[in-house]
């Protein structure tokens, strides 16, 4: 093997490497206002590279006046940092658009688990989900009300389950 | 028809254009925003004060991203187009700068009447030919669907009660209707931007915003002032005097100390 070959072969696996270091240091950042959920979970890192020394992160954000939105940019900023590189940049996107269909799995379970209801799959954008009929967090019926369209953050609304008696809260399909 | 990738594609009087309409919508979404959350802590009922909270919130959030794209295209950052600026300079139509007055009524009918010319504008910028225009409209969308659900669901519930409550429903409308039709005065932007597949023309959004907002009023038990004439002014600088007392308001701590950093 020819040396430019091998060297281009180790800067390669290199790349893979510190990709990978980085974006497992982003996997640990959580939402400051449900602090259960990665933003790995919550499918708002749209894209992670490298370009040079320089590592970008691409954050598709939930709301878009979200006031933790300049916590969770200084937080991965932070996380990549601190795997040694020293470049990053974590800048804000709106393609693809976030919607709640991107939450993960993971996340839905994560959210139920809070106590929060996790939103409807595909009611995004601008379709209108039905509200009432929003599963209970607590016992799981469909017996439930709309109480607030609006709550204690904006991707809250607020419900109260006729079954078991409790308010909840879920988290709103944009 | 050409596609503007980057707000650098951008050109000419096709970019003069596209900076005034972002200036007319931020600052429709700035002022209204502010007129929203002055319901904090007042609203008749918790559920009302929460809701106006948010949807302030929502709306503040949109203007920034609004003025975020302004800033890429040249103009002052965010922040100074916010705090920096006076009366004359804003471009938000006269219907957000109405004061309040604490009329819940006045208040309800003006958030469905902008939210749902809001929904309308949005759908159509979802395929303008800017791209990154389009992408944030249908982003914003998605959120912009709870203020419109808000405002529907109160307007049919004062309708649907008592005679007094929806004569006070219907003497706001009355009111605030002529406003309303402000938010499609016509400006030169219109010509530019229809030409770039950019924004389509403001007759033909308020032509679908009259299509949406007619059953919804209907159904409450309330009567279209069809004969209604726009209060316009507000894109070209000219405002109530109740916008430079909101500014003064909103503006008190930035002007103490416009170089402070926070």
């Amino acid at each position: 093997m020819r040396d430019g070959e091998s060297m281009a072969i180790t800067s390669r696996l290199d790349h893979e490497a510190r990709l990978t270091v980085v974006r497992e240091a982003i996997a640990g950042v959580t939402d400051p206002e449900i602090p259960v959920l990665s933003v790995v979970d919550m499918g708002i890192i749209s894209d992670v590279r490298i370009e040079g020394d320089h590592i970008i992160v691409d954050v598709t954000p939930t709301f878009v006046g979200c006031p933790a939105l300049d916590v969770i940019r200084q937080d991965i900023r932070r996380a990549a940092l601190e795997t040694g590189e020293t470049d990053v940049t974590v800048r804000f996107v709106y393609d693809p658009p976030w919607t709640s269909d991107r939450i993960t799995e993971e996340g839905r379970r994560k959210l139920l688990k809070f106590g929060l209801a996790p939103p409807g799959q595909r009611c995004g954008e601008h379709q209108t989900p039905d509200l009432n009929q929003t599963p209970c967090p607590y016992c799981g019926s469909t017996e439930t009300d709309l109480e607030s369209l609006f709550g204690p953050t904006l991707c809250r609304s607020i419900h109260y389950c006729r079954t078991c008696l409790q308010s909840f809260e879920h988290f709103k399909a944009v | 028809m050409k596609r503007f990738e980057a707000l650098d594609d951008l050109k000419g009087a096709t970019r003069d254009a596209v900076v005034d309409l972002l200036y007319r919508l931020g600052d429709d979404d700035l002022i209204m925003g502010h007129r929203d959350s002055e319901w904090t802590g007042l609203a008749p009922i918790l559920e009302g004060d929460i809701a106006f909270s948010s949807m302030a919130q929502d709306k503040m959030g949109h203007s920034q991203a609004y003025y975020q794209m302004l800033h890429a295209l040249g103009e002052p950052d965010p922040d100074k187009l916010a705090f920096g600026r006076k009366a004359r300079q804003f471009r938000c139509a006269a219907l957000a700068c109405l004061p309040n007055d604490r009329d819940w009524a006045l208040c309800i009918i003006r958030q469905f009447l902008y939210d749902s010319a809001g929904m309308v504008r949005l759908t159509a910028l979802c395929d303008s030919t800017l791209t990154p225009l389009g992408q944030l409209a249908r982003k914003l969308r998605g959120e912009k669907k709870y203020h419109l659900l808000h405002g529907r669901s109160w307007i049919l519930r004062i309708g649907h009660s008592t005679r007094e409550a929806g004569e006070k429903l219907q003497a706001a409308l009355d009111r605030s209707y002529p406003f309303a039709l402000g938010l499609f005065e016509p400006t030169e932007a219109d010509e530019p931007l229809v030409q770039a597949g950019i924004a389509p023309r403001e007759d033909e959004l308020r032509k679908q915003w009259e299509s949406a907002v007619a059953p919804v009023l209907i159904d409450a038990g309330l009567r279209v002032p069809e004969t209604a004439v726009a209060v316009t002014g507000g894109r070209s600088g000219r405002h109530p005097e109740a916008l430079a007392e909101l500014l003064k308001n909103m503006q008190m701590v930035y002007s103490l100390d416009p170089t402070a950093k926070w």
